[in-house]
């Protein structure tokens, strides 16, 4: 069945030869941040949520795990996903209506959507540490 | 399916009807995610710190209590949807293609309920 009627067909696009990009780089950023939440993010919101219907017991054992150097780390990392997660799902709207695909316009957004996520994570943080 | 032409080997293999309805779902628990997790991020940066009785005192309200329930189904409803995809793009042998969507589909269920079941708990004062 693999043969017929694929003769001679040509490769497009070709596999193996090809020059990134930021849109690239973007596409994936959203997959992997998106996925990483779905692990991580939704894990911590649980263990949150279920920390804090357990009593200020389970809540102070919640606390001082994810305000250990690797717990902040995992709060770091899920909060950069999710604004990086958020810019990227923005562009993902413009881009539904059919706006942003000129070349320049799709390269500028590409490049603008991780940044201005790295930005909000830090202003988040700033905020939350700076009360 | 036929075995001759063409068109008999292609004819069954098409869409399967149902991409349209997983995009458009996507969009709206995406647009879902946006509201509740800005009303939470707003929330973290807005109350007096992060300590247990502060927390809960906020929970325990009505609207916020509400959100985040919201945001608990969105985001779990969301995150079904994209590791759907996941699972689909990198598991191509049938029987596991199965295995893993029957385990996201509990998996996210059984989020949802875990997360719904312990702000409703909190909210209608069964805390501390």
């Amino acid at each position: 069945m693999a043969n017929a009627g694929t003769k001679n067909r040509p490769l497009s696009p070709h596999l193996q030869i090809w020059k990134w990009g930021p849109h690239m780089f973007v596409s994936i950023l959203h997959r992997v941040t998106g996925d990483g939440m779905a692990f991580a993010g939704l894990g911590v919101l649980l263990w949150w949520l279920g920390a804090l219907a357990g009593g200020p017991a389970s809540y102070a054992t919640f606390t001082a795990v994810i305000t250990s150097p690797i717990g902040y780390l995992v709060l770091v990392g899920i909060s950069w996903a999710f604004f990086s997660h958020m810019c990227s799902g923005l562009r993902h709207f413009a881009l539904d209506v059919g706006a942003g695909f000129e070349l320049n316009a799709n390269k500028f957004w590409s490049i603008v959507c991780p940044i201005l996520g790295v930005l909000f994570t830090a202003a988040f943080w700033a905020l939350v540490l700076l009360r | 399916m036929g075995n001759g032409t063409s068109i008999g080997r292609v004819r069954g293999l098409g869409s399967a009807k149902g991409g349209v309805h997983h995009w458009l779902l996507q969009r709206f628990t995406a647009i879902g995610n946006l509201l509740t997790l800005i009303f939470l991020v707003v929330s973290l940066v807005l109350l007096p710190d992060l300590n247990y009785a502060t927390v809960i005192e906020w929970i325990a309200r009505p609207v916020p209590a509400v959100l985040m329930i919201l945001l608990v189904v969105t985001t779990f409803w969301h995150a079904r949807l994209g590791l759907q995809v996941l699972v689909e793009d990198y598991v191509h042998e049938h029987a596991n293609k199965f295995a893993c969507i029957a385990a996201l589909n509990l998996a996210a269920c059984g989020g949802i309920a875990f997360g719904v079941f312990c702000i409703v708990r909190i909210a209608l004062g069964a805390h501390a």
